[in-house]
């Protein structure tokens, strides 16, 4: 009963995760690379892609403490932090990603801090959200 | 294996495209573990590797040990691109491209370079999938050119075509087999027969140091610009090869050659030298001053020559110094790898080097007055008599030692700033080439080369900056340097790593020189050195990869010729 409780609880997660549009299809394939000599894959690709992601959002908080601001630098850590959200399929990050990346584009140093900020609300929760969703 | 003459019925057939050895290259660690995921869903067999480099190391180490490579276009150490090229142009794998960015433009160049195809991030499992068809198209062309030359398909196929047959490769009636290329099949059914030509795979032709040399000389023999794969063929002289695998490296050379000479011209600007007619023989002279000024006034450096215009010259210099020594010394300097030295003692070869160094020169009259180099002694050294006379020959082309002492060539200015440059990165690179060297050149006394060295290092730096072909030159200055150790005298005025460069670089340079023909002293400068290993021929190609790939890398801002270097290199290698 508990099991099935759990699968549900999960399924109910996993479920919510679509509809929200945090993850999109590409966590589906993950899933679906996943196998019997690998059961905690996906899991496995998110640490990394956490470990990867908090290190950057770091960095780039930091530049954008330092002043002048490197916007260079921004950028090419915002592009890092788009493929790696594109490769967990994390959604709503990667828009967010894009978002500031566009803005800093055009200069929009105030923008970008905004936007840095937004997109640091969206990987937190997202990543709230993930994570539970492993551990169970 | 079981060679279906028609259709697949091999039972490899059922296994391709499985077991696809796929070399994945990105810097996010994330992306990696997942496409090595994917394609092992795929039943791929897969290598990753984090770094542009090391993917390139593995790639040469094993040459015929990945189908495909996937790379993304952004790395650290490296520009995808460039990468690509170096894949396209040494070992001819199909690559193919991809990244999270998928503008027009981005894709347009990954094309522009040569990528199969261009993948969007995230990459879906299907799309992974089909990569095999990269393959298997490159294999049907491969096959094709093979068809294309009566005769050729047996000698193909009893060299690599039993790979494809080997691997269970079909041999289907017009269609090609596909059969994954499988190296380690090789000329296991050499009692194959292949009945149908067209099936028969064509194993993808390996553009060795040696044979692209060859094929460098025999453009330059003809001339840039009268020149056609026909002819290139016929001069090669390579039964197996065909008039298609000439055309497609043809191709790919001109390609690497035009950006070259962009690079050149940027870098000319400061020398001014251009390929304008030097007196061809005076100019291999005034090479030598040339190089002296900005490497070491043995012609090595010429190739060092960062200018394009002046790095024809300094190449064909240093080539012919070399060839000239090499006929004379004949000793330590092993004889430059391909014709290159040999064509230096004929003389109508060493005129072709000449010529190059006519026009190199002509461009380094202009800029400098290398002039007053030329008539620099060729080689004080102990094997400067070596040198001299084949100087002689040229027209003094060598006067390295002259020109060493003669330094002050009017433009050293220029050439200094050069060799400055290029000395920094240059040294490392001298330094391997010496420490291969002398152990090559035993005989010449590495001993003297060392403390020839070290004052050439100076010099020889220079020069190797300026072309990435100092690394040949390194080579071929080791050789000098041995000779030139005895002769401290032109080494010290040089800096005494410029005169043993020379001497190396020479026959490197007239590699050089035939290669380019035009003026690619840069790209040749290097591959003469591997080329030309003097007294090793293996020894020289071990350290070419290394020495490019220092120059490459190291050089990389510097010089972006090097990093042609190196893929010439590793064409040679």
């Amino acid at each position: 009963m508990e099991s099935k409780h759990v699968h549900q609880q999960i399924a109910a997660m996993r479920q919510s995760f679509f509809d929200e549009e945090v993850l999109d299809e590409k966590f589906s394939q993950l899933e679906q690379l996943e196998g019997k000599d690998n059961p905690n894959f996906v899991e496995e690709v998110f640490t990394m892609y956490f470990r990867d992601s908090t290190a950057f959002l770091e960095t780039i908080e930091q530049a954008m403490k330092t002043i002048p601001i490197d916007s260079i630098k921004v950028d090419n850590i915002l592009h890092q932090l788009k493929g790696s959200s594109a490769s967990v399929g994390a959604n709503k990050v990667l828009k967010e990603v894009n978002k500031t990346r566009q803005v800093l584009g055009k200069g929009n140093l105030e923008g970008t801090k905004a936007g840095i900020l937004e997109l640091r609300k969206e990987y937190d929760s997202f990543k709230a959200k993930l994570e539970p969703y492993f551990q169970v | 294996m079981v060679l279906a003459e028609s259709g697949f019925s091999s039972p490899r057939n059922d296994a391709f495209p499985a077991g696809l050895r796929v070399l994945v290259v990105d810097d996010d660690p994330t992306w990696l573990k997942i496409l090595e995921k994917m394609l092992k869903k795929c039943s791929y067999e897969v290598t990753t590797c984090c770094l542009a480099r090391e993917a390139l190391n593995l790639l040469r180490e094993r040459k015929d040990g990945y189908d495909i490579v996937i790379s993304d276009v952004n790395m650290p150490d490296m520009d995808g691109f460039k990468l690509l090229e170096h894949v396209g142009l040494e070992m001819d794998l199909p690559v193919i491209m991809m990244s999270v960015d998928g503008e027009t433009s981005r894709v347009m160049k990954g094309v522009q370079h040569g990528a199969c195809d261009y993948l969007l991030k995230p990459i879906r499992m299907k799309e992974l999938r089909n990569i095999w068809q990269h393959v298997f198209r490159k294999k049907i062309h491969e096959v094709r050119d093979i068809e294309s030359l009566e005769g050729f398909e047996s000698i193909q196929m009893t060299r690599s075509g039993y790979d494809l047959f080997d691997d269970g490769h079909f041999l289907s009636g017009d269609d090609t087999t596909s059969g994954r290329k499988r190296k380690d099949a090789d000329n296991k059914h050499d009692d194959r027969e292949l009945s149908d030509p067209s099936s028969t795979k064509k194993a993808r032709v390996v553009w060795t140091v040696d044979l692209h040399q060859k094929f460098v000389k025999a453009v330059n023999q003809i001339g840039f610009d009268k020149v056609g794969p026909k002819k290139i063929l016929d001069l090669m002289n390579v039964p197996w090869l065909t008039r298609e695998n000439v055309a497609s490296h043809l191709q790919k050379y001109r390609l690497y050659l035009s950006r070259l000479q962009k690079e050149s011209d940027i870098k000319n600007s400061f020398i001014g030298m251009k390929h304008s007619d030097l007196p061809s023989k005076d100019s291999t002279a005034s090479f030598g001053p040339h190089k002296a000024m900005n490497m070491i006034p043995d012609d090595v450096p010429n190739g060092t020559y960062s200018f394009s215009a002046s790095n024809s010259l300094a190449q064909n210099v240093d080539l012919k110094g070399q060839g000239d020594l090499k006929g004379i010394t004949s000793a330590p300097v092993a004889e430059p790898k391909g014709a290159l030295s040999i064509d230096i003692h004929d003389s109508h070869e060493a005129k072709s080097t000449q010529m190059s160094f006519d026009h190199s020169l002509g461009s380094v009259d202009s800029a400098v007055s290398f002039a007053s180099f030329n008539s620099t002694t060729p080689l004080q050294y102990p094997w400067t008599e070596i040198p001299e006379i084949q100087f002689k020959q040229e027209g003094e082309p060598l006067h390295l030692e002259n020109g060493f002492s003669q330094l002050p060539l009017p433009g050293p200015s220029m050439i200094e700033n050069e060799a400055n440059r290029s000395r920094i990165e240059v040294k490392p690179l001298l330094d391997e080439c010496r420490s291969n060297f002398v152990e090559h050149l035993g005989p010449v006394g590495a001993e003297d080369l060392f403390p020839i060295q070290s004052k050439g290092q100076s010099l020889n730096n220079q020069v190797f900056d300026l072309i990435s072909a100092t690394k040949s030159s390194m080579k071929t200055q080791d050789v000098g340097l041995n000779y030139l150790a005895d002769s401290e005298l032109a080494l010290r005025n040089l800096n005494a790593s410029g005169v043993g460069v020379p001497l190396a670089t020479l026959s490197e340079d007239l590699q050089i020189c035939w290669l380019q023909g035009d003026c690619y002293p840069m790209n040749y400068g290097l591959q003469d050195l591997e080329c030309s290993t003097y007294d090793n021929p293996a020894l020289m190609a071990e350290t070419p990869f290394h020495l490019y790939d220092v120059l490459r890398f190291d050089h990389e801002h510097l010089f972006d010729p090097t990093e042609y270097y190196a893929i010439d290199q590793g064409l040679f290698a």
